[in-house]
């Protein structure tokens, strides 16, 4: 049994959240005199298993344990650490959740110390630039982009390649490379991932864009509500500056470049291109038509190429590798690998990367381990608010741009959520069209007011207040306002509704027809009832009831009176018998 | 944490707290964001500053400020609730968590308790979906939140005050 020689905790935003900060103290403090590094990592991807410590052999073998409180840290240190025995039953249950990942993007995440640009570099960091600088011309970079097949992680897909191409044929001196980090899906967290703990592989992609494009600055917009991402980012540039990666004459090159960050104020609309622009110029951030397009005419009227996070973290590897090794993955059309947030009901939420062309199918029930609780697998909602849900009959639809988009999904920035039984999809597509509705910026009339009466109509609908022919204006103005929208925020808006009316047309049928939920979501549609011969008359309910609706029954059982009760559930979740039902 | 009503910029004045950024339109959003950090909230003087500091009106520095769901125009309570209502605190019962809240607290969304001691916001996806449903008060995060551990935590706050 080789030594400890290392001792990795996860810190990113997640990590911290479930308590990894004491746990890191407690091991840097306890190991400090026993010459073993502990380190801060980042995501290391297995969310569901939060705090996760990795302990690296001299040999670089590696093991995983999770969840880990101090007592747990406690046992690992003197079994394993100084006793040289792993301890089985506190290692993190992976079963399966690495076997069909491919890590480009996520190469070092989890693994390196995000603040310390020695270890980046000892993975090859900066190797990429180095090349570009000394033994490739601009053109040379876009054409190795451009055959590797990469394209925007954003969600829409355009070739990378060509974006680049455009902007660098514009003779304009002054032009702009954007990274765009405002990760704006509820349920998405790749790019905040990526950039609290791999800082420096986004800024080595957007200075090689740079070089590519002929462009002197580049500009970080991330969303405030990830200070922690802000931090890394801030801290990563100023290290990159130290060794001479980024500031004037680059490497001894003519090649000059410098990145500030700008923070986002909390609006979804500006992940989309021109409004982004709109907010960095310091207007409101509502998108213009299009063209002339960024890559033409962008941030104060320059040349601006804005890449999404993921694109650039694999900018790097692609010139490090060749584009050979990129293309080797994916399908004809999608190459490479694709960062998925994983949640929702699923046993292994969490930080994924996965070759395209894996099946949905494989996705959710390998990589996610399927969904917890024995219940069944209904549905998965990819490409967020803007993206569609697909039910479980199409897991066999492998994750490409072309397929996703064939069933009325999109492939999205990568937030992944999977439903169960009990989740109603129409009360999903509600949801999501109140926040889709909420972010309209209010300047094409079909966006604005299409989706407040779409909204209107499904509210009705889980209220137990619509009619067949709702259905109908549904689909009609879903369709009109994907028509006659500016921006991609109105032009997908009404996905979650068209697919969910799609694939669950039956579900919305009960809720019209019969007035009735089938995954008992909808509360104006539930009716609560305890059954008296599993009731102990032990009056928990009573107690826990709101409203007083519970009364004494004729016997030894209570009663809930339905014209007083208003389905808050309460009575379901203390009774220690299961007697309170639900239909 | 941020600062509440720091009497001494005011008195300073905002123009030279703001030294140093470029005195053109592209400065509006951040400095809306330094106001904020300061104050807690954006005080109509500080909107005026913003205004002469740049050369943009005062009805457009406005026009961004209301746009941006970052900016507040009320002072806040002492500890800052935010709730997710991300999509994976949606489907594992964040509307639940919502409504205990708003009964517990006696506020609506947007608003800030009597006795000044919390305020209650609505943010969409805090990114630590696989903890939900989650909330942050101030810089601390709370995940797999049920009624009883709301419960715990809100009484934890209201003891410190004593």
């Amino acid at each position: 049994m080789s030594r400890i020689a290392e001792v990795q905790v996860g810190l990113a935003s997640c990590g911290i959240a479930a308590g990894a900060e004491p746990v890191f103290q407690y091991l840097a403090k306890t190991l400090a005199s026993k010459k073993v590094r502990v380190k801060p990592v980042g995501c290391l991807g297995m969310c569901f298993s939060e705090p996760l410590v990795a302990l690296v052999t001299e040999d670089g073998e590696r093991f995983v344990y999770g969840p880990v409180d101090v007592t747990k840290a406690e046992r690992i240190i003197k079994e394993h650490v100084l006793g040289g025995t792993p301890v089985e039953d506190l290692l993190a249950k992976e079963d399966g959740f690495f076997s069909k990942q491919v890590r480009i993007v996520l190469e070092n995440c989890g693994e390196i110390d995000p603040t310390s640009i020695d270890e980046y570099m000892a993975r090859g960091g900066y190797q990429a630039l180095r090349r570009v600088l000394k033994e490739m011309t601009p053109q040379e970079v876009i054409e190795e982009i451009s055959k590797s097949g990469l394209r925007g992680r954003g969600g829409a897909g355009f070739p990378t390649g060509t974006k680049w191409a455009f902007a660098a044929k514009e003779k304009d001196p002054v032009k702009f490379v954007v990274c765009n980090a405002d990760e704006g899906d509820p349920g998405a967290f790749m790019d905040r991932s990526v950039l609290e703990g791999d800082p420096h592989r986004v800024i080595e992609g957007m200075i090689i864009a740079g070089y590519a494009i002929g462009a002197q600055e580049g500009i970080v917009y991330v969303r405030a509500e990830y200070p922690l991402a802000v931090k890394r980012v801030r801290q990563a540039i100023s290290a990159a500056e130290a060794r001479g990666f980024l500031g004037r004459n680059i490497l001894g090159s003519s090649f000059s470049f410098r990145i500030t960050v700008k923070e986002g104020a909390g609006a979804f609309v500006c992940g989309e291109e021109t409004a982004l622009i709109a907010s960095v110029e310091g207007k409101r951030g509502m998108p213009r038509r299009r063209p002339p397009y960024p890559a033409q005419s962008g941030l104060w009227g320059h040349p601006t190429v804005i890449n999404n996070v993921e694109t650039l973290a694999n900018v790097p590897w692609i010139i490090r590798n060749g584009w050979e090794a990129f293309a080797r993955y994916g399908t004809e059309k999608s190459k490479g690998t694709k960062v998925f947030a994983l949640a929702g009901k699923v046993k292994h939420s969490g930080l994924v990367e996965i070759p395209m062309g894996l099946t949905l199918g494989e996705l959710v029930l390998e990589v996610g381990g399927g969904i917890p609780g024995g219940r069944a697998f209904k549905a998965v909602q990819i490409g967020g608010p803007s993206g569609g849900c697909l039910p479980a009959s199409l897991s066999h639809v492998p994750v490409d741009y072309e397929s996703l988009k064939e069933h009325g999904a999109i492939m999205g920035s990568g937030g992944l959520i999977v439903m169960d039984e009990e989740t109603c999809m129409v009360e999903v597509a509600r949801f999501f069209l109140d926040f889709t509705q909420k972010e309209s910026c209010g300047k094409c009339t079909f966006c604005r007011v299409g989706t407040k009466r779409m909204l209107e109509i499904l509210t009705r609908i889980v209220e137990g207040k619509g009619t067949l022919g709702d259905l109908d204006v549904l689909m009609d103005l879903g369709q009109k306002i994907k028509s006659h929208s500016l921006c991609g925020l109105g032009q997908t808006a009404p996905n979650p509704v068209l697919t969910t009316l799609r694939y669950f047309q039956e579900e919305y049928e009960a809720h019209v027809k019969e007035k009735r939920c089938p995954a008992k979501v909808c509360r104006a549609l539930l009716t609560y009832a305890i059954e008296p011969d599993l009731c102990r008359d032990c009056k928990l309910c009573t107690k826990a009831c709101p409203v007083e609706a519970i009364k004494q029954g004729p016997g030894k059982f209570q009663v809930i009176q339905e014209e007083k009760c208003i389905r808050c559930g309460r009575c379901r979740e203390v009774c220690p018998f299961g007697a309170v039902s639900v239909r | 944490m941020v600062k509440q009503g720091s009497q001494t910029v005011a008195k300073r004045g905002w123009l030279r707290e703001f030294q140093g950024f470029p005195r053109n339109e592209s400065s509006v959003i951040p400095l809306l964001q330094l106001v904020q950090e300061r104050e807690g909230f954006i005080p109509p003087e500080a909107v005026r500053a913003i205004s002469r500091y740049t050369g943009v009106s005062e009805a457009q520095v406005y026009g961004v400020a209301t746009f941006y769901a970052q900016f507040r125009f009320q002072p806040r309570g002492k500890h800052l609730i935010r709730l997710c209502q991300g999509t994976a605190c949606h489907v594992q019962g964040a509307d639940v968590i919502l409504d205990h809240l708003k009964e517990k607290l006696g506020v609506k969304e947007g608003e800030t308790t009597k006795d000044g001691l919390f305020t209650l916001e609505v943010v969409r996806c805090l990114g630590c979906c696989s903890l939900a449903p989650v909330m942050m008060i101030d810089n601390e995060t709370y995940g797999r939140l049920d009624r009883r551990t709301v419960d715990k935590v809100l009484s934890s706050y209201q003891k410190e005050e004593g």
